[in-house]
């Protein structure tokens, strides 16, 4: 079976819209805010704070922790209970992987900079866009950064290699997802993690896909901060 | 040779290439990556002559030597207090450091200092773990009474003091108010009309709003007058 | 100081203004939007100032409880989270968000808007369990009033998911609207010393005298109540600030 147009009638390299924002969350240090599609996603950054519990304090550097979590109704279909659950907890471990390596907390031992994100409507990409929101808040927070972070899912639905799937092609039965974080310079990988069937040609073509959809969404993450500071009379 | 990519007084993101080539010098905020030089943080683009770095934009208050800041007490400790820096780090400021009266071992703390007190304090020193010390030994340190107190951006600072502390001074002019500015970002009001202290914080908050803009000076006058 | 700022406080309101110049019964500017979360029933996002909260309906069918065999259910939840004040922590619900959250639902509740008799289905089988999720994005103080808005605004907005007798189908909403009537509207008093002041900022929520919560119908009476604060209060002043509530009430009404 092929899959010929999209569900929403994308070409297969395009992304859904996006919107991207700055500063949102006045009480945050920093905050961002970004939206793909129906996914969208607010991240707001507190820090570097006194680390508590005091044992998990670092002598030689700050600590990051991202906390990941869908509003309870959130999602398409039932509602979700509030509260952390394995996967909540396993994304805010991927996210705090994928944005480590841009940030330079040496300046800050004993302390943590936290990273709180929450979804209040999702259609896939979910992590992703977690991911972009939250590189937002970082730079908009000034933590030392050296690039920005970009993420964004690629994959594969019957034979087609595409970017950024929705809902509906995430849950395809022969759907393969692969959330995909890139540093926006080098595009070195971040984060990558992936379900489902696929050969190493198709995966190094959904990579690649992923890669090159990283530059739109750093236009807009950059676009977000600078924004930020136009004079508006 | 080289390139500059970007303006004095340009927004840069992490990561933005400032210039190419060797000859220029990356400071404060920017790293250089083979023949480019990136920024290092969200800020403003600071060039001088071969030297680029960065004004930062935002960020919470990291303690330094030498600092006047204007602290909370949290704790009174066996021989001090515990100060809150507005910044990752807390401070003490030991007995011996806090007034030239000769405090006696044992003595209730608490008629010096209360918790829940704003103190302007100098930090004497910052060890490698970012514990701070301070003193209240110096002219013109000392607990505040009355008056308000608001929390600006740590990065903004400079403009609200200004050149030689012209912004500051205006501010006071136009407000008969006594204004202290703490470097951590904490700022002190008192005046003898609640609507002039309002007008001084309201100042105070836009300067925060519009410290990185060109004509800062003649805008903030205009309001001050405005509004006097 | 906090004793100083009190002081500041009503000194500033026996001149009849606030620590930011707003008049003691003034609110700041509010905003509602709804629709904003596509995959909830029914949702509304609520500005007051700088306080931001959004709230979310679902749906479920449940199975109706034994001593209400012909009657759906109400449950209202409050998240306050990490992300809209340094002084939230993570974890489960503190006792400040489960107070928030039964504020809310007791006024929704005791207004009577929801007729849980018309959310049942098959009595004693199945009926319809409406859930308000109300989570916060920026506490710039007045948490009270902001949720409360916000709950009332996602219930009116809120439309049932496709339903056939069998299967729930969450992606084919309806446009059938819940069986609404006569919404009530919160509003929080507190009291500085003899003053009586709306929507506090969050300097001046650290430091009230009391608080009233009312939630008032839209005939001018009221139907829940709910004191806080370490203060008590003379029987004039409840009744003052019921007064001053069920003026201001009107007016958020309004933005509904």
């Amino acid at each position: 079976m092929a899959y010929e147009t999209r569900f929403d009638g994308r070409r297969f390299d395009e992304i859904r819209p996006i919107q991207a924002k700055a500063g949102i969350i006045k009480r945050a240090v920093g905050s961002g805010w970004f939206k793909i599609g129906n996914t969208e996603a607010y991240a707001a950054v507190y820090g570097p704070r006194e680390m508590f519990p005091k044992f998990k304090q670092n002598p030689e550097t700050g600590v990051l922790r991202c906390n990941y979590n869908m509003m309870p109704f959130s999602s398409a279909g039932e509602r979700v209970r509030p509260g952390p659950s394995r996967r909540s907890k396993e994304i805010g471990m991927v996210t705090e992987r994928a944005l480590r390596p841009v940030l330079d907390l040496s300046e800050f031992p004993n302390a943590v900079v936290d990273v709180y994100i929450e979804l209040p409507q999702t259609d896939a990409g979910t992590r992703c866009a977690g991911i972009c929101a939250a590189s937002i808040a970082l730079a908009d927070a000034g933590i030392p950064m050296k690039d920005m972070v970009c993420a964004i899912s690629a994959g594969k639905v019957e034979d087609k290699i595409l970017v950024d799937l929705n809902y509906e092609e995430d849950s395809h039965e022969q759907g393969v997802d692969i959330p995909v974080a890139v540093l926006h310079n080098s595009k070195q990988i971040a984060l990558l993690q992936m379900d489902g069937e696929i050969s190493p040609e198709d995966l190094r073509r959904a990579i690649e896909l992923a890669k090159n959809a990283s530059d739109q969404i750093y236009e807009a993450q950059k676009a977000a901060l600078k924004d930020k500071f136009l004079l508006k009379e | 040779m080289g390139e500059i990519k970007v303006k004095d007084k340009d927004v840069v993101v992490p990561g933005e290439t400032l210039a190419v080539g060797m000859d220029f010098l990356p400071s404060y905020g920017t790293y250089r990556e083979g023949e480019k030089i990136l920024s290092s943080r969200l800020g403003l683009v600071n060039v001088e002559g071969k030297v680029i770095k960065l004004v930062p934009l935002s960020g919470v208050y990291q303690p330094k030597k030498g600092d006047t800041i204007i602290g909370q007490v949290v704790e009174i400790l066996l021989t001090g207090w515990r100060i809150n820096t507005n910044s990752a780090y807390p401070a003490v400021l030991n007995m011996k450091d806090a007034t030239s009266e000769f405090i006696p071992r044992g003595a209730d703390l608490t008629k010096f200092f209360c918790i829940g007190d704003y103190v302007m304090v100098t930090i004497i020193n910052v060890t490698s773990q970012n514990l701070v010390d301070l003193t209240m030994k110096d002219a013109g340190l000392r607990k505040l009474m009355g008056g308000r107190i608001i929390n600006v951006g740590a990065n903004k600072v400079p403009r609200i003091i200004g050149k030689q502390g012209s912004m500051v001074s205006m501010i006071k002019q136009y407000t008969n108010c006594r204004i202290l500015v703490g470097q951590n970002g904490v700022v002190w009001v008192q005046g003898e009309d609640p609507a002039k202290e309002l007008l001084a914080i309201n100042t105070i908050k836009k300067i925060e709003q519009e410290a990185h803009f060109v004509g800062l000076t003649d805008r903030i006058k205009e309001f001050l007058e405005a509004h006097k | 100081m906090i004793e100083e700022l009190r002081n500041e406080i009503i000194s500033l309101l026996s001149k009849g203004v606030r620590l930011d110049g707003r008049a003691p019964d003034e609110y700041r500017p509010v905003v509602i939007e709804t629709g904003v979360s596509k995959n909830a029933e029914g949702s509304a996002k609520v500005k007051i100032g700088e306080t931001e909260v959004i709230a979310g309906v679902k749906l479920e069918i449940m199975t109706p409880y034994p001593d209400s065999a012909d009657q759906g259910s109400l449950m209202v939840n409050v998240e306050l989270f990490p992300m809209s004040s340094p002084e939230f922590e993570s974890g489960p619900p503190d006792i400040n968000s489960i107070e928030l959250a039964r504020i809310t639902d007791r006024g929704i509740r005791e207004s009577k808007c929801i007729d849980t008799k018309k959310l049942c289905i098959t009595p004693g089988e199945k009926a319809w369990m409406v859930v308000i999720d109300v989570c916060t994005l920026n506490d710039a103080g007045n948490l009270f009033d902001a949720i409360a808005l916000a709950a009332t605004a996602a219930l009116k907005s809120a439309v049932y998911p496709a339903y056939d007798g069998e299967k729930l189908d969450y992606k084919k909403k309806t446009s059938e609207r819940l069986p609404l009537k006569g919404l009530p509207v919160t509003v929080t008093v507190f009291k500085y010393g003899d003053h009586f002041v709306v929507d506090p900022s969050s300097e001046e929520d650290k430091t009230y005298d009391a608080r009233l919560t009312v939630s008032v119908l839209e005939n001018g009476n009221i139907c829940s109540l709910q004191k806080g604060g370490d203060e008590a209060v003379n029987t004039e002043d409840i009744f003052s600030m019921i007064d001053l509530a069920r003026v201001k009430s009107k007016e958020l009404r309004k933005f509904m």
